[in-house]
């Protein structure tokens, strides 16, 4: 489908065409992009854009109306999340959405059994405390997942996701409210994924971390697509300054 | 407007809020910093009454004490709150999560026009008063919220991390609300981990840690202390 003149790699994941309407409101309209291996990709726009709904087609938890998700070229939009757990897509969301009754280990090996490669027992309980330790949470496996602070619920979903084994790993503003040494921490994390060959496809409003980490991005507006490219080409793009950046946070 | 003395909270044997003590004024902007689990929720909850301070602690509205009371008493003593992972009523429409925050005795008369400022801050919205908030986005359902605690007429408004969630362009101008807000003579008392920008527009800030204050003043202080530019700053001061 691409045009590119350069020669590139098989994508891991390719979009095409995707659609999905909420009654009457169009959400994502005609949604196609690619993410290539080993690549972190950025998804960018408005508040309404579109971009949660677009990875949540993408990881199952909605079927589109029309398009492909082709993972690995295998077409598989409409399979339901935990078929795509195993095929290799984690995903955390933008609330968090931890099993709050359940400790933190305990939320870890539940990933664990639905994963690539999967594991129980003594196994999944040694694999969760290395996840554990991994995203920052050493130690705190016994405590109740329900008592977490926002920012630390945000790292054990990112371990439950990363026990999946994940190709793909969905990142739903997992940087957000992070002050800016939590923020390079975060940053470092993420990079580290990728460096061990997680390939990132991340929904993310700051910007500081965009540019660190993304090898391009794609900007979404009114559920389409309006710019793609690398991060400082695209976030000098007067259509995408004046849907999403503003002023005072454009160039540099 | 807002005073609060001695402030303690307990999670079993945690000590989340160790302390503190604070006073948001009309027309005026206080800034809390602090990294994730240094209480700043903890602080804005024990305020809005949804979690209960340790005996000692006082908390007064316009010098009547409201510590311990429950939360929809708080509200209509004045003191509204903006919660982390916004509380909105997912089934209903935006109208009705907008006119919900109107439902105290305080805030009764005038609605209507109450209504009109929320939707000029929030042009947004206005397209969507009959959508259902859980089929919105993330930062729409974040601009219900901030709205639905402005309907119930506070004398203060508090916010844990109004920012979050929010686009670039949304961030600047949930700022320029909130100095419209404040404008308007109503007290912030503002949770952000946009330490550059909150600071920017705020009149003092306090900083915690581990629960208790470790710093306060001046914001424009604060912004040029270093220690505050390394932990809230990002590198050298640069980082937005």
């Amino acid at each position: 489908m691409s045009a590119a003149s350069q020669p590139s790699p098989a994508p891991l994941l390719r979009v095409e065409g995707l659609r999905r309407a909420f009654g009457g409101l169009v959400a994502v309209d005609g949604l196609s992009f690619t993410v290539n291996p080993g690549e972190i990709v950025g998804l960018l726009g408005p508040n309404g854009s579109g971009k949660t709904t677009a990875l949540n087609l993408i990881s199952g938890a909605l079927a589109p109306d029309a398009g492909w998700v082709v993972l690995d070229g295998r077409d598989v939009a409409r399979l339901p999340a935990h078929r795509l757990a195993r095929l290799g897509i984690g995903r955390t969301f933008q609330l968090v959405r931890v099993l709050s009754g359940l400790s933190l280990e305990e939320n870890v090996v539940a990933g664990l059994a639905f994963g690539r490669e999967p594991a129980w027992g003594a196994e999944a309980r040694h694999r969760a405390a290395a996840l554990l330790e991994q995203v920052g949470l050493s130690g705190r496996g016994t405590q109740p997942a329900g008592t977490l602070t926002y920012g630390d619920g945000k790292r054990l979903e990112l371990a439950r996701a990363l026990a999946l084994s994940p190709r793909l790993l969905l990142l739903d503003e997992w940087l957000a409210g992070l002050n800016p040494t939590e923020l390079r921490g975060g940053i470092a994390l993420i990079a580290s994924l990728r460096d061990a060959g997680c390939t990132v496809l991340m929904v993310e409003h700051v910007m500081d971390a965009i540019r660190a980490l993304a090898d391009r991005c794609v900007v979404m507006n009114a559920g389409r697509p309006i710019a793609e490219g690398p991060p400082a080409a695209v976030l000098a793009d007067r259509a995408v300054i004046a849907a999403y950046l503003g002023d005072d946070d454009a160039g540099g | 407007m807002l005073e609060a003395d001695a402030l303690s909270v307990s999670y079993g044997r945690h000590r989340a809020l160790d302390d503190v003590s604070l006073s948001v004024s009309r027309g005026e902007i206080v800034v809390v910093l602090g990294a994730n689990g240094a209480g700043k929720s903890t602080l804005l909850k024990a305020l809005a009454g949804l979690v209960r301070p340790a005996p000692g602690g006082r908390i007064a509205m316009d010098g009547r004490d409201i510590g311990g009371i429950p939360a929809h008493r708080v509200v209509e003593s004045g003191l509204a709150l903006v919660p982390e992972g916004r509380g909105v009523f997912g089934a209903m429409t935006v109208r009705e999560n907008l006119l919900l925050g109107a439902y105290p005795t305080r805030a009764r008369d005038g609605e209507a026009v109450r209504l009109e400022t929320v939707l000029a801050l929030f042009p947004r919205l206005t397209e969507r008063m009959g959508q259902a908030v859980r089929t919105m986005s993330g930062g729409e359902q974040q601009m219900v919220a901030i709205g639905r605690a402005l309907m119930s007429a506070p004398a203060v408004l508090a916010l844990d991390e109004p920012s979050l969630g929010l686009s670039p362009l949304m961030v600047g101008e949930l700022f320029r609300a909130l100095a419209r807000i404040r404008a308007g003579g109503t007290g912030i008392l503002l949770v952000e981990q946009n330490a550059r920008r909150s600071l920017a527009i705020a009149d003092r800030g306090l900083v915690l840690e581990g629960g208790r204050v470790v710093g306060r003043g001046a914001a424009a202080e604060l912004a040029a202390d270093p220690a505050v530019q390394r932990a809230y700053l990002g590198a050298a001061g640069k980082a937005a």
